[in-house]
């Protein structure tokens, strides 16, 4: 019953996955798990530790590129598929 | 003039605009009323989300959480931004290809079951219900300090407004009246923050100020940590929440986001899946413009509360300390009979004699830093704004859900369009009320953690449910019954013990507070539903072909 996957389901799930790890080390990675780590290693950002400022300012920021990269490379892929539609 | 007038002007005049505009867009359909007959564009449609979005908690309550805890304050920061993403690339592109307006539609439809409806309009209303209540506490807290009254009188008289509001004008109406809202409460939260960050770092943008040095050349983090670490506080940059719970309360509000039933039928008032993509590209800019700005806001607040009220007489005690302590919202008992404030933390020799909420933080900040009156007043109708547009955007859902999904797709399939909306007006009503009551008695005094349990109830509910079903063919309608039903039931008791059952801190699972809770009832609900899938039936034919159906972008 399984069909192969089409190229386009292909396409979409590679760009989930990469969206989705860049979200997650962003986020988890860098404001919670590695915070202390990198409070201490990493180069500050202006006065304020790496993984702090990752936190309370660094992850925001990557959300909102993440869903832009998400919008273009999305609709791209509609467009390479046949998937467009006529009125917009 | 006196500041009582500016704000009511403000007030009234803000009001004036949202009634107006709710008016002329008037809903005339069951469509309109639900989903604004789906033609909204995506940048109107952004900024009426992210209006609907950030609610009191976010507007009132999280600065001052971060100025309270510091680091431990970006679960909030992180936790309703990062959930955006989970939201927009998991969830409602397939959705509103699926095209159809609430949630529970959605899951009654997928999982091919009145049961499945059933359970999911149960889990909306818990998750809404605990939501408003977090508004109304909100706009009561609001209310209480703009006419000097206790705050369940101010929880009535919101109530009150969101009631003639919230009615008025459906889905139509709220989505364009949010557009006005959105936008008087960004300028409330980030130009009080311009003021600030001008006067104690010398620089117009807050997010710079807090990473650079204060007017004498020191570094404003370093200021703050060192203020804490003298009062016996932890360190601002590092908090104390363990590694485990900030990531489970992160986690927990991040997938409360995408389980949303509110946010979710935003999506539904575009037209196709690319603009709902656009849309939420939008929505996410418009809300991180204020929660950049909240670190630096929270990090203000508390330089200028301590240096204005710490270790200060009786008589230097500025003017505003006497509001907010007619109100009940600040407190100073001189333990130790000196006459003067001490402001102390848990890990300092001496006892505090300062006490104030955490919601009050941003609303108190104007005042701290002396700022113009008309600044105070624009942040006041900001705070009403941001309770008030997301209360009725939570009404709207829940009264959606008991008259749609409710009565007409399971009691009375044969309920006219009128009667539909008639229904979905006594609903609103009666939430109201409940709402209220729980406003005046809420499970938290503090807004941002009982909209955090809204959240955990979201995620250990409808996004495993969500999830599975627009990725697996395979999840059937026992799986996702009864995960749902573990997931929120384990929720819904964990937070109940411990909020309102007298349970210790001790008690805790692994050292999980109740607003951290939801994550672990997520990973319930996809164990059970695994389990119960794979030893149950595998979905009808067409049930698998919807589901192929839904992530291809256009018929």
């Amino acid at each position: 019953m399984k069909k192969a996957l089409s190229s386009y389901e292909k396409t979409c799930n590679v760009i989930l996955f990469v969206l989705l790890s860049i979200w997650f080390v962003a986020s988890f990675g860098c404001g919670i798990l590695f915070r202390e780590w990198l409070d201490q290693n990493a180069p500050s950002i202006g006065n304020a530790p790496f993984g702090f400022w990752m936190a309370q300012q660094g992850s925001i920021i990557t959300f909102v590129l993440i869903i832009i990269a998400y919008v273009i490379l999305m609709n791209r892929a509609d467009d390479k598929h046949g998937y467009k539609e006529d009125n917009d | 003039m006196s500041q009582q007038t500016l704000n009511l002007i403000f007030i009234g005049l803000s009001f004036a605009l949202y009634i107006v505009i709710a008016i002329r867009s008037r809903a005339s359909s069951t469509k309109e009323y639900y989903i604004a007959g789906g033609g909204v564009s995506p940048f109107a449609n952004g900024m009426a989300t992210a209006a609907d979005w950030m609610s009191a908690a976010t507007f009132i309550s999280m600065a001052g959480t971060v100025a309270i805890s510091g680091y431990d304050g970006s679960r909030f920061l992180m936790g309703w931004t990062g959930g955006f993403v989970l939201l927009t690339i998991l969830m409602v592109p397939f959705l509103r290809k699926f095209g159809k307006a609430t949630v529970p539609d959605f899951i009654g439809d997928r999982y091919y079951s009145k049961t499945a409806r059933a359970v999911a309009v149960v889990c909306a209303l818990f998750i809404c219900m605990t939501y408003i209540m977090g508004q109304m506490r909100g706009v009561g807290v609001v209310f209480s300090q703009l006419f000097g009254i206790g705050i369940p009188a101010g929880v009535l008289a919101g109530a009150l407004i969101v009631f003639i509001y919230a009615g008025l004008g459906g889905m139509k109406g709220i989505t364009y009246t949010q557009v006005a809202q959105y936008s008087v409460m960004a300028f409330a939260y980030t130009i009080p923050a311009i003021f600030i960050a001008l006067m104690l770092t010398g620089n117009a943008i807050p997010q710079v100020g807090l990473v650079g040095n204060t007017l004498d050349g020191v570094s404003f983090l370093d200021k703050l940590n060192n203020i804490n670490h003298e009062l016996g506080f932890h360190q601002y940059t590092a908090g104390k929440l363990s590694t485990l719970n900030m990531f489970c309360i992160t986690a927990a509000l991040m997938c409360g986001t995408a389980g949303l039933p509110h946010v979710i039928v935003r999506f539904f008032t575009v037209k196709n899946v690319r603009a709902v993509r656009k849309s939420a590209a939008w929505t996410l800019a418009f809300i991180a413009v204020v929660y950049l700005t909240a670190p630096a806001v929270g990090a203000f607040a508390r330089v200028n509360l301590i240096e204005s009220l710490n270790e200060k007489k009786a008589k230097e005690l500025p003017v505003w300390f006497a509001e907010f302590e007619k109100t009940g919202q600040m407190s100073w008992e001189d333990k130790n009979n000196d006459g003067v404030v001490q402001y102390r933390g848990p890990m300092h020799e001496q006892e505090n004699e300062l006490y104030f909420g955490n919601d009050i933080m941003v609303m108190a900040n104007p005042s701290m830093a002396n700022l113009p009156m008309w600044v105070i007043a624009l942040l006041m109708a900001g705070c009403i704004a941001a309770a008030l547009s997301t209360a009725a955007g939570l009404l709207l859902v829940l009264s959606t859900s008991i008259s749609h999904d409710l009565m007409k797709k399971i009691i009375r399939p044969d309920l006219s369009d009128k009667d539909e909306v008639k229904w979905a007006r006594i609903a609103s009503f009666i939430a109201l009320l409940i709402a209220t009551y729980f406003g005046i008695n809420p499970p938290s005094t503090f807004i941002a953690k009982t909209v955090a349990f809204a959240f955990g109830l979201a995620a250990s509910s409808f996004f495993p449910t969500l999830l599975l079903g627009i990725f697996s063919k395979r999840m059937n309608k026992e799986g996702a019954i009864a995960g749902m039903i573990a997931g929120i039931g384990f929720t819904f008791s964990y937070i109940v013990y411990f909020q309102f059952m007298g349970g210790t801190s001790d008690q805790y699972f692994l050292g999980i507070t109740p607003e951290g809770i939801g994550f672990i009832g997520m990973i319930i609900n996809f164990i059970i539903s695994f389990l119960v899938c794979i030893f149950t039936s595998s979905p009808p034919e067409d049930v698998i072909e919807m589901v192929e159906e839904i992530h291809i972008p256009i018929k």
